[in-house]
């Protein structure tokens, strides 16, 4: 008996369920128009006075994460709707994470752009103004040269520190450095401004001494365990077939690690650098106290008071005058001006980094 | 150029575990030798200690003397930097400094030691040393791109080329084909054969078969068993090691019945 089979289309054992590319776009917007409804006929029946944007937005995303999941679920089966359970999860935890930062930057800009852009900003300082005008010269200034010399003092010491925790050190001094370098990672910022404003009162027999140097010497302290961490950990990185490579030509420990150590790690230790550089910068605390705050120029770090811009917002915000909006004005512009220094330290930085990174690729 | 070295019980520690215990042998100039033997027998650990490169280890020591052509490595006073500027060495992976382009890399030697150059010079050693490893014909369009794009027996070869631009004596090789394609370890081992007419060269390998093609004489090294010291088991001319040996150890190894 000879059983004839016929010939069945040919089916890929490979294949699964699969929803349409456009799938989840559509539940989303789905998802957020259900939940508009909900909060419109709740605003109508008169239970809400306002239309919930927030709640519209939140509640639909809660719903989409519900709703995508069970539609992958039958159609594509359990992995697939994890995984896009999980995408719709991270996605919205990332757009939690972004929205301060947006709402920061538009609320700077918004407030802080028509005082920035009057031309006096850039060139008076607040000396003789009362009420409108004058400028944040003198802030800037004193920004750029409490951070510089802060930087100058702390990026030696901490990249020296750093080469000789990874090259040199070892047993119970390193053990010591490493330990207390992290104790004065977590020092609070104040502490660091009284102890400079101690050590230099108690130095000159000063109580109200107040210049700028000291505020360098304050934010070292902030500014040096950051730096040592930050180095540390990329010097780390230098594979050891690259020192010893350099010592079998012949190459002396030192020309090492200035000429193979130093140069592969640069990009790291220059970003290590700009990080430590941007949390200094905005420090309030400790030059309250030690550089103080005054509404004239100071170009000399070695005495008077010297304006930060950090210190400046401040100042403009607590204290006042008849105009206030002309003080708030100016405060926003400040604190538009540190971002944006910040900013381009930044971009100078990645610049950097780019060219002296180690060259890859063909 | 090429020198004779002579080691005499020699002993090498990491802290205070004992490596490699008493190996005395002889390796004339112009010559390859191959060590060969299991993993962990000591054969990199002796290697190192030919050019002072095992001290680089934290806790490494060294007890014994090795001497080239008189001098003691080990003697009072000895710079191991002087030392390694004569004895030269190629590692397992091949390591050219990602910074550097490849000429660069070739010039590492002479330039990392703040040594300066006229131009004519440096072209002249750049094209000497590449064509020395047989990697000048590849290269010589882009002597100014990155060593990291070559590929992996391009970048050996380059190892070897920045290795002989320092002009060393001697030069060492730990398994210098062991990440590398069969074409490309044809080519080192060819490499190997010309440079024996101006260099002492000692080479470790795991290919038996390699140390029997390129070497003229042979050490073979043995443990008794984990955390014990590896040693000098044999070393005679390379045909009698894989002929003829003595010891039924050396047999039982190249034979393949063990290892």
């Amino acid at each position: 008996m000879s059983t004839t089979t016929v010939a069945a289309p040919l089916t890929n054992s490979l294949t699964a369920g699969k929803l349409p590319k456009y799938t989840s776009l559509a539940v989303l917007g789905a998802s957020w128009l259900v939940a508009a409804a909900v909060f419109l006929m709740l605003q109508l029946s008169g239970a809400s006075k306002d239309f919930n944007l927030a709640g519209t937005l939140f509640f639909g995303t809660v719903l989409y994460c519900v709703a995508i999941y069970l539609l992958s679920y039958f159609v594509e089966g359990v992995r697939k709707a994890k995984d896009r359970l999980v995408t719709a999860l991270v996605t919205a935890a990332f757009v939690v994470a972004l929205l301060p930062l947006v709402s920061l930057v538009v609320t700077t800009l918004t407030n802080g752009l028509p005082a920035f852009l009057t031309p006096s900003f850039f060139t008076q300082s607040q000396r003789n103004i009362v009420g409108a005008g004058g400028g944040a010269l003198h802030a800037v200034i004193g920004t750029l040269f409490i951070t510089g010399l802060a930087g100058l003092i702390s990026i030696p010491i901490g990249l020296l520190t750093a080469i000789y925790l990874t090259e040199y050190g070892r047993g119970r001094l390193a053990r010591g450095i490493t330990f207390f370098v992290d104790v004065m990672t977590g020092i609070p910022s104040i502490v660091a401004g009284l102890f400079a404003f101690a050590l230099f009162s108690l130095l000159f027999n000063d109580p109200g001494i107040r210049f700028g140097f000291g505020g360098a010497i304050a934010l070292s302290v902030l500014m040096i365990p950051v730096v040592v961490r930050s180095s540390e950990e990329m010097l780390k990185l230098v594979p050891n077939d690259l020192r010893e490579a350099a010592y079998a030509l012949g190459v002396p420990k030192w020309l090492t690690i200035l000429k193979v150590v130093l140069p592969t790690s640069l990009a790291g230790i220059i970003t290590g650098v700009m990080i430590s550089i941007s949390r200094v910068i905005g420090e309030t605390a400790p030059l309250l106290i030690i550089s103080g705050f005054t509404a004239s120029m100071n170009y000399n770090l070695f005495s008077e008071r010297m304006m930060t811009l950090p210190v400046f917002v401040y100042t403009q915000y607590a204290n006042q005058g008849a105009d206030a909006q002309a003080y708030l004005d100016r405060a926003w512009a400040g604190a538009l001006t540190l971002i944006l220094i910040v900013m381009v330290l930044n971009g100078v930085a990645r610049l950097i980094a780019k060219l002296f990174s180690p060259k890859l690729g063909r | 150029m090429s020198k004779r070295i002579e080691v005499t019980d020699l002993n090498a520690y990491y802290g205070k575990f004992l490596a490699v215990e008493g190996v005395s042998l002889t390796i004339e100039p112009r010559s390859v030798t191959a060590f060969i033997g299991p993993s962990g027998c000591g054969k990199s650990t002796l290697l190192r200690t030919l050019n002072r490169m095992h001290e680089v280890i934290p806790g490494a020591h060294v007890e014994g003397e090795v001497l080239i052509d008189g001098n003691n490595l080990y003697g009072p006073g000895v710079d191991p930097v002087l030392v390694r500027r004569q004895v030269g060495m190629v590692f397992q992976r091949p390591n050219p400094f990602p910074t550097m382009s490849i000429q660069d890399n070739v010039l590492a030697g002479v330039k990392l030691n703040n040594r300066r150059m006229s131009k004519g010079d440096a072209d002249d050693l750049t094209e000497k040393s590449l064509r020395g490893a047989n990697l000048w014909n590849e290269v010589k369009d882009r002597l100014h791109g990155p060593g990291s794009g070559l590929s992996g027996g391009q970048q050996q070869r380059l190892c070897i080329a920045r290795a002989i631009a320092v002009e060393p004596d001697v030069i060492l090789m730990d398994e210098p084909c062991s990440a590398l394609d069969p074409i490309s370890t044809l080519a080192i081992e060819d490499l190997i054969e010309e440079m024996k007419a101006n260099y002492t060269i000692v080479i470790v390998t795991h290919n038996m078969q390699q140390a029997s093609r390129v070497s003229d004489r042979t050490a073979f090294f043995n443990i008794a068993g984990t955390g014990k010291p590896g040693k000098l088991i044999e070393y005679d001319d390379t045909t009698t090691i894989f002929s003829n040996p003595t010891v039924q150890s050396t047999e039982d190894y190249v034979s393949g019945r063990f290892g």
